[in-house]
């Protein structure tokens, strides 16, 4: 049943050095479906693949907007998730009551991290299952930043969490150079491209994808579907121009993913 | 029952709370000018209607960008400084590069302030804030019970009614540090005569996005020949 007699308390190193119980809970974020988010010098977008249980059922939410200025996408156990947005909501309210503005996007990462941390720490709770990409635009710019349940965090110019994620990531690494001076609509478009990718060859719908934008003077929002709808057309028709040409080479995203599958 | 004993206060009980003020200073005048605020007050402080200290410093730097300015009870005041300097070595232990501006300063205040009236036990003040953030200019006030506005120019106590008219007929956007100071130098002495807390003894201090600047304390000079000082109820039959 279990996988070693280290693992049954999140508190118990093995004599690796290693906490198996955390590491299980950075497990269950690959297993959520994929989120990622990029951002340019003005503008964070975050784009999550909606996947439902059933057949019979719908899908759940994945994107949170926290505040005017901040929102989540979120890998994992969506349950976590929803707790951890009510708690960052409930910081960014508390700070707008005291002090009438909005509050730093790091330092609420900060906070956030410290509290994922303390499970890391205490034989009665356990890990959060849930890793969270926040976006968020304050004084001193737009920023990403990922949140994972072993209570580290990163900031960064491009990222994607949840299964297949690493076809995405490399999207974005081939193309994130270019992101920092990228308008709005390109980094829609980007987004939408990265989450084609974990797709591994599924159709990209509007149904399948929830996209979010925030940016200076606009406040954090989930796009409608048939905005995302445009879009979506809007890269189909370039793509077939580029397949008329003939010159396309298309990625096998395949062998990146499959590390991720285990 | 003894749980209600504890709740209701015998008669005889001593209060904790401040029910009026023991060591006052009186009005703050603060206005905006081309490079950023200039608040003005007096260093006394009075115990009771008594002229108790001269060299009470009733403005004071609270972080980078901001300036507080206090009118009442002294002791009250320390303990507002307090907070406020547990706020900003806070805020400054995130080590991020924010940092509270002004704005800020004066919410949290105001939060603090109604809050305590709330309780019954209010911070007897008036505070005028004034300060500069990424060339944002910020002058407001907040009193005891939690009234707080943004303005131009501002003034606590009797600064409100001898002051800010002056301030209404003669106060320009954009005047110079020169202007503004003889601006306020002229509300001074009015309070100076007609405020019977006021003493002869300003401080002025400036902040500007390069900072703060505190000028020494000094004295204005005085003409008591007016006639209308020789014979004050003159014209006003009927009163004392």
């Amino acid at each position: 049943m279990f996988r070693n007699q280290y693992d049954t308390d999140v508190t118990t190193w093995s004599p690796a050095g290693r906490l198996f119980q955390v590491e299980y809970a950075m497990e269950a974020v690959k297993q959520g479906s994929a989120a990622i988010g990029l951002r340019s010098k003005t503008h964070v977008v975050l784009a999550s693949v909606n996947k439902s249980n059933s057949d019979l059922s719908s899908h759940q939410r994945k994107i949170f907007k926290i505040d005017d200025h901040i929102g989540v996408a979120i890998a994992g156990l969506t349950a976590d998730g929803r707790v951890l947005s009510r708690y960052l909501r409930s910081e960014c309210i508390n700070h707008s009551f005291t002090y009438e503005a909005p509050l730093p996007v790091g330092r609420l990462v900060v906070q956030l991290a410290d509290k994922a941390q303390v499970c890391t720490q205490r034989s009665w709770k356990r890990p959060y299952g849930v890793g969270l990409l926040v976006a968020g635009l304050d004084e001193s710019g737009a920023h990403l930043y990922y949140n994972c349940p072993s209570g580290n965090y990163f900031e960064y110019q491009a990222f994607a969490i949840g299964s297949r994620s690493q076809a995405a990531k490399t999207y974005l690494e081939r193309k994130f150079e270019n992101f920092p001076a990228a308008s709005r609509e390109d980094l829609i478009k980007d987004a939408l491209f990265a989450i084609k990718e974990t797709l591994q060859g599924e159709k990209l719908t509007s149904s399948i994808c929830t996209v979010a934008v925030l940016g200076v003077g606009e406040p954090f929002c989930i796009l409608d579907q048939k905005t995302i709808h445009e879009y979506i057309e809007a890269l189909e028709l370039k793509e077939e121009e580029a397949g008329d040409q003939g010159a396309t080479m298309q990625e096998d995203p395949s062998s990146e993913a499959a590390p991720m599958e285990i | 029952m003894t749980s209600v004993q504890g709740l209701v206060a015998s008669p005889d009980a001593d209060s904790q709370r401040t029910l009026y003020p023991y060591v006052t200073g009186t009005s703050v005048v603060g206005v905006k000018y081309k490079d950023g605020i200039l608040l003005a007050a007096d260093t006394g402080a009075s115990y009771g209607s008594t002229l108790r200290y001269k060299s009470v410093e009733r403005i004071k730097a609270i972080g980078k960008h901001s300036l507080l300015g206090a009118s009442g009870e002294i002791s009250d005041f320390q303990e507002i400084l307090r907070y406020l300097d547990e706020l900003i070595i806070y805020d400054d232990m995130w080590d991020d590069g924010n940092s509270l501006g002004p704005k800020e300063v004066h919410n949290y205040l105001n939060r603090v302030m109604y809050n305590r009236r709330n309780k019954f036990n209010p911070l007897w003040n008036s505070l005028v804030l004034g300060g500069v953030k990424n060339g944002e200019k910020y002058l407001g006030t907040v009193n005891m019970i939690g009234v707080h506005y943004e303005d131009n120019h501002v003034a606590t106590g009797f600064g409100n009614h001898l002051a800010r008219p002056i301030l209404r007929d003669e106060w320009k956007e954009d005047m110079s540090f020169e202007d503004a100071v003889k601006l306020l130098e002229k509300c001074m002495l009015v309070l100076l005569y007609r405020d019977r807390s006021a003493i002869n003894k300003m401080q002025i201090a400036k902040i500007t996005d390069e900072g703060t600047t505190f000028y020494p304390a000094y004295s204005l000079k005085t003409f008591w020949g007016f006639s209308s000082f020789a014979n004050p109820t003159k014209g006003a039959e009927g009163s004392w």
